[in-house]
């Protein structure tokens, strides 16, 4: 056997594992507890060094492992267009000592990135169909780029409905895009919270209830669902009772990932990793496992 | 004009499944309604003596603090059932309820209901089954409210 064949597995899950030098372009608040922020890869300064580097290519749905030097690393969805490959956007937030010292970074500072990993959104396959977005909080940034490549080719998709659930209003991320995107005649975009403001005029209760009311054919259509857990498994069922094929569901699974590339066993989610076999998982492969307290 | 009324009723999810008599008797019941964006359509308190299927708009549930703001508690649309105090006692709303936007609705008498409820248990069960599948599922959206899910991380 060729040994170079024998130890390529080897070889590309090491370079998977090196950190890949960014810095911070621009940052910014999307509510109290979450920013944005905008990496390119770092230039290198050396004389004989090759041109700039691309953003790593990556698919709606994937992660990056971002490694704050000397803190420590965390896994984040990417939050940007895919068709970009100059930038990699990511949403993030602030949990935890790792998060806190991303969100302090400003432009210049570094940033390592390893990634993208796991398995994406399944945008090809809902061409021809209804596409509904379910996100809950936090679950919107990894929506996003689904998103963008669906308005990048809208004709070859049927109706296309985002339902986005927060908190309250000031805790809603991408509010300007949000606006944006609901003026479009060829998107329906519904959001509510949990608790409203005196000033809020749209929709008060839990993210199910729009479900319940979305424009779409549930006999043909694709879902993407992503935010809390127990959001996620209750907006699956309700859309499995509106007619959409749990195999049509789609749900992005959030577990302790480390290495990314399925070594380290910290994201085992029953028989599979979530780094690598997830995040994206269908509702059918992992709804009995949403219901197993030890898993 | 009742024909129209019986397919409108066939076509609700509340409604799917009843048999023509039953439709026709609960057309018979039926009228249609419009609000304006900030009609109140009933206040806590008063005779609840009808409910809502809606067929366009937006309700916003509220509930009034003495001296204060309305507290937005839930918001309807199209295609949702407004108000279920019509079938229990003492017959009186719990919340308020205000038109948020234009909204178009057919609206049902809740005591000619009940009355046929009471005579005729067939359709007496197919309605309180409905209804107790409404309530149902706003209590567990309520809940979920409650559990404020957002707030932890994924």
């Amino acid at each position: 056997m060729d040994s170079r064949c024998e130890f390529a597995p080897i070889a590309a899950m090491s370079a998977a594992m090196v950190p890949r030098p960014y810095v911070v372009a621009r940052r910014w608040n999307e509510t109290a507890d979450t920013f944005t922020f905008e990496l390119r890869p770092a230039r290198d300064v050396r004389p004989d060094a090759p041109p700039a580097a691309t953003a790593a290519a990556f698919r709606p749905g994937q992660f990056n492992m971002l490694y704050a030097f000397g803190v420590g690393e965390v896994p984040i969805s990417i939050s940007g267009d895919p068709a970009d490959g100059e930038r990699l956007i990511h949403t993030v937030r602030t949990v935890g000592a790792v998060t806190r010292y991303l969100g302090a970074l400003g432009p210049g500072d570094p940033v390592g990135v390893r990634g993208p990993f796991g398995s994406a959104w399944p945008v090809d396959d809902a061409e021809g169909r209804d596409l509904v977005l379910v996100a809950g909080g936090i679950g919107l940034p990894p929506l996003r780029p689904v998103l963008y490549q669906v308005l990048a080719r809208r004709e070859r998709f049927g109706r296309v409905a985002l339902l986005y659930g927060a908190r309250r209003p000031a805790e809603m991320v991408f509010v300007d895009e949000l606006r944006s995107w609901r003026s479009r005649l060829d998107l329906d975009v519904e959001v509510t919270v949990d608790r409203a403001t005196e000033s809020w005029k749209g929709s008060v209760g839990f993210v199910t209830t729009l479900v319940r009311r979305a424009p779409i054919d549930p006999a043909e259509a694709i879902a993407m669902v992503c935010g809390p857990e127990l959001m996620m498994r209750f907006a699956a069922l309700e859309l499995l009772k509106r007619g959409v094929a749990d195999r049509r569901v789609h749900v992005s699974m959030e577990r302790n990932m480390k290495c990314g590339v399925g070594l380290c066993g910290h994201c085992q989610f029953g028989p599979s990793f979530v780094c690598r076999d997830g995040p994206v998982y269908p509702f059918a492969d992992v709804k009995d496992l949403l219901q197993v307290a030890e898993v | 004009m009742m024909r129209d009324m019986t397919a409108l009723l066939s076509a609700s999810p509340v409604f799917a499944g009843l048999d023509t008599d039953q439709l026709d008797f609960i057309a018979g019941c039926g009228w249609n309604v419009h609000f304006n964006a900030g009609d109140t359509i009933f206040k806590f308190g008063e005779p609840a003596d009808r409910f809502f299927v809606l067929r366009g708009g937006d309700v916003s549930i509220e509930i009034r603090l003495a001296g204060g703001p309305a507290r937005r508690i839930e918001t309807l649309g199209e295609g949702e059932v407004l108000g279920w105090s019509w079938l229990f006692p003492p017959y009186t709303w719990q919340f308020d309820a205000r038109a948020m936007s234009g909204v178009r609705a057919t609206a049902f008498d809740g005591s000619c209901l009940r009355d046929k409820c009471e005579n005729d248990p067939g359709l007496g069960y197919e309605l309180m089954k409905r209804f107790a599948g409404i309530v149902a599922t706003r209590l567990q959206a309520t809940r979920l409210q409650l559990l404020d899910l957002y707030g932890q991380p994924l």
